[in-house]
């Protein structure tokens, strides 16, 4: 039994290292992903555009001005402008917000308890406009609270983020990257080595000797877990060398807990190679079940407390929904099994039922 | 003399297909035996079940004296079995093809070394033990898929058409490996389409519609052929055989490269049938008779067959 499935184990590692340009793939593409991930696609705003229509052209208005454009966030579009300019430079998308400052602004602030500016935002995308809104808010309290003389107000918010207080999107991305890469990798090349040998027809070479199914199986998941594993670290590796990603819990229940999210991944796999019958079809299929729930459903990108109901049902049952609860629970806030026991469960549970129909459908497709 | 395997009333469909309907066979330890058959007869699907790839649907099958139901994995140790579409791994080397099925059968460490020897000595692989199997021509990468066969040694044999689609000199090269193995007492199956490599086997069943005409020596086989056989040797003859079926005692016209066949009743007389024909014919012809070859008996029992069926 053991030898057999040395055998299998040491013929896919052969087969790996014979095919290396698939090999370089699968461990550059998770690097580069990551770079592209946490230097490109970012959810934090920076240099946002906005003109100011200053009728005010007061001390005070220059001020206020200086204070939007001296924090890094905002970038003013210099121009005479009056508010009529507004609609066509937001449909020219020269600018995403524009400050009018009413002409008796000075006055105001000395005599009224309130003064009123007007800030006109683009809310093309709900998301950015929500940013610039919060910004814009903040650099006004700012402003409001540096003005000597002026009132306090009696309750202040004074917010203190947990966790993650640089607001990082990076930080939140790795561990999902991580959850998207291990499932498709792993799902990915277990499906086409299966499919791969019951299309060339050694599967059937193979099924006469007397290895068992399971053998045939436990050999060929163990060389995927390892790549799987690896390609796990080398995300995390590179996450930190190149954007300090933290990792504040046990870095062993991490890699613990992530074997098993790879073994659920690779149970996939082999589920798909029951059904497909070519290594196209296992390629199509392996792509199009794990990479667009995993993006869209599991809370990678979007929370799930926010989706439809039905949806919501849809992403519990998609593994990566639990792991991505686990893996920022570890490396975000540092915790362990007896908060995270709940979502643990429900992967073991999930990957148990997928491996348990695989493995049933692997017997019978080989008759 | 033990029976290697026995086959009785073996059925097996495929949907309302029946690949195999009704398979009796007995084949004898140390024998090397033929199945030869169109395209279809069931051969492989036969084959399939020998080595327990699928489950008959009806009828007792034994091999080595297991039952292919119930014995499975006694079978798989005993049995070598070269399926027809034989794949190798390409990107793998010749030695590590054969390793990874000496580990898959489980032979001893101990004696890997004598083993692979002794199958580069037969195979003439030696010398490529290094190199891919993918870069193999088709008559070595066939030999490879053989020595990977045999590896664990088997009692029996199983061969499903070895040759078809390989070159003449390698399919001889390969027929004198399986000879050799039968003379060192290895029961040899092979499936063929070829008359020739079906001659060479000590006992030959024709299969057909999944079921076995006939069984025997090739001797035996040619003596079941009922019917008085003649040649026409002439050149450019093209004889349509509805016009020569007309002609009383001829029962039917076979071509073989560039000779007639012509199967006539026993009692027919050659010269009557010789002048009846060149009248038809409108030419003189020579008629010249002939004793049957296995491939007349084939196309003969496939023909009494269909017309049984009809």
């Amino acid at each position: 039994m053991k030898r057999r499935v040395f055998a299998v184990i040491r013929k896919e590692f052969i087969h790996i290292a014979r095919d290396f340009r698939s090999l370089i793939i699968i461990l550059v593409m998770p690097v580069l992903m990551i770079a592209l991930y946490g230097y490109g696609i970012t959810l934090d705003m920076r240099c946002i555009r906005f003109a100011v229509v200053d009728l005010s052209r007061t001390p005070q208005s220059r001020a206020l001005i200086a204070s939007f454009t001296g924090n890094g966030f905002f970038r003013e579009v210099a121009g005479d402008y009056t508010p009529d300019d507004a609609p066509s430079l937001f449909r020219q998308r020269r600018i995403q917000m524009m400050l009018v400052i009413p002409r008796d602004f000075a006055a105001s602030l000395a005599t009224q308890a309130e003064t009123t500016v007007q800030v006109l935002v683009d809310a093309t995308d709900a998301n950015v406009g929500t940013y610039i809104h919060t910004y814009t808010e903040q650099v006004l309290q700012g402003y409001a609270s540096s003005l000597s003389g002026a009132v306090q107000p009696i309750l202040r918010l004074e917010p203190r983020l947990l966790y993650n207080p640089d607001r990082k999107s990076t930080h939140f991305f790795v561990p999902g990257l991580i959850a998207v890469l291990l499932m498709l990798v792993s799902a990915l090349l277990t499906s086409i080595t299966i499919t791969r040998e019951r299309e060339s027809g050694t599967m059937e070479q193979i099924l006469v000797s007397p290895i068992r199914p399971v053998e045939i199986v436990i050999g060929k998941v163990i060389p995927y877990i390892t790549i799987g594993f690896a390609d796990g670290a080398l995300i995390l590796a590179s996450a930190r060398i190149l954007f300090g990603t933290p990792v504040h819990g046990s870095l062993l229940l991490l890699a613990l807990l992530g074997t098993v999210y790879v073994f659920v991944a690779l149970s996939f796999g082999l589920l798909v190679s029951t059904v497909a019958r070519t290594q196209v079809i296992a390629m199509f299929m392996t792509v199009m079940l794990t990479i667009l729930p995993t993006f869209l459903l599991s809370g990678f990108l979007f929370p799930v407390a926010s989706m439809p109901t039905v949806l919501q049902y849809l992403s519990r049952i998609i593994p990566a929904t639990y792991f991505l609860v686990i893996i920022r629970g570890v490396m975000l806030k540092g915790v362990g099994i007896a908060e995270l026991w709940l979502p643990i469960v429900s992967l073991c549970a999930i990957g148990t039922f997928i491996l348990s129909v695989a493995v049933m459908r692997f017997r019978i497709s080989l008759e | 003399m033990k029976s290697a395997v026995s086959i009785q009333g073996l059925a097996k469909s495929y949907g309302t297909t029946r690949a195999v309907d009704g398979l009796d066979l007995e084949i004898e330890q140390g024998e090397l035996f033929g199945i030869i058959g169109p395209d279809g007869a069931g051969k492989t699907t036969t084959m399939q079940i020998l080595v327990t790839l699928i489950p008959p649907d009806k009828g007792e099958v034994l091999v080595g004296g297991h039952d292919v139901r119930t014995g499975i994995q006694a079978i798989r140790s005993l049995v070598g079995y070269m399926p027809q579409r034989f794949s190798l791994y390409p990107d793998l080397s010749v030695e590590q093809n054969i390793d990874f099925f000496a580990e898959l059968f489980g032979v001893p460490k101990s004696e890997m070394a004598v083993r692979k020897q002794r199958l580069y000595r037969f195979s003439r692989l030696g010398p490529f033990a290094k190199r891919l199997a993918g870069k193999l021509s088709g008559g070595m990468k066939q030999k490879l898929a053989l020595s990977c066969t045999l590896v664990h040694d088997p009692e029996i044999l199983i061969l499903d058409e070895p040759t078809t689609g390989v070159d003449p000199l390698s399919r001889l090269e390969f027929w004198e490996i399986l000879h050799h193995l039968h003379r060192m007492g290895t029961t040899v199956i092979v499936t063929t389409p070829y008359i020739d490599e079906a001659l060479s086997c000590d006992r030959v069943a024709v299969m057909h519609g999944g079921q076995s005409l006939a069984c025997g020596t090739p001797d035996e086989l040619v003596s079941l052929f009922p019917h008085k056989l003649y040649a026409i040797r002439e050149p450019g003859i093209s004889l349509h055989d509805t016009l020569v079926m007309s002609i009383r005692g001829v029962l039917r016209v076979a071509a073989f490269g560039d000779s007639l066949h012509v199967a006539a009743e026993p009692d027919t007389s050659p010269s009557q049938l010789e002048t009846e024909l060149s009248a038809a014919l409108g030419r003189g012809i020579n008629l010249e008779p002939i004793s049957p070859s296995l491939e007349d008996v084939f196309i003969h029992l496939i023909h009494t067959k269909r017309n049984d069926g009809a």
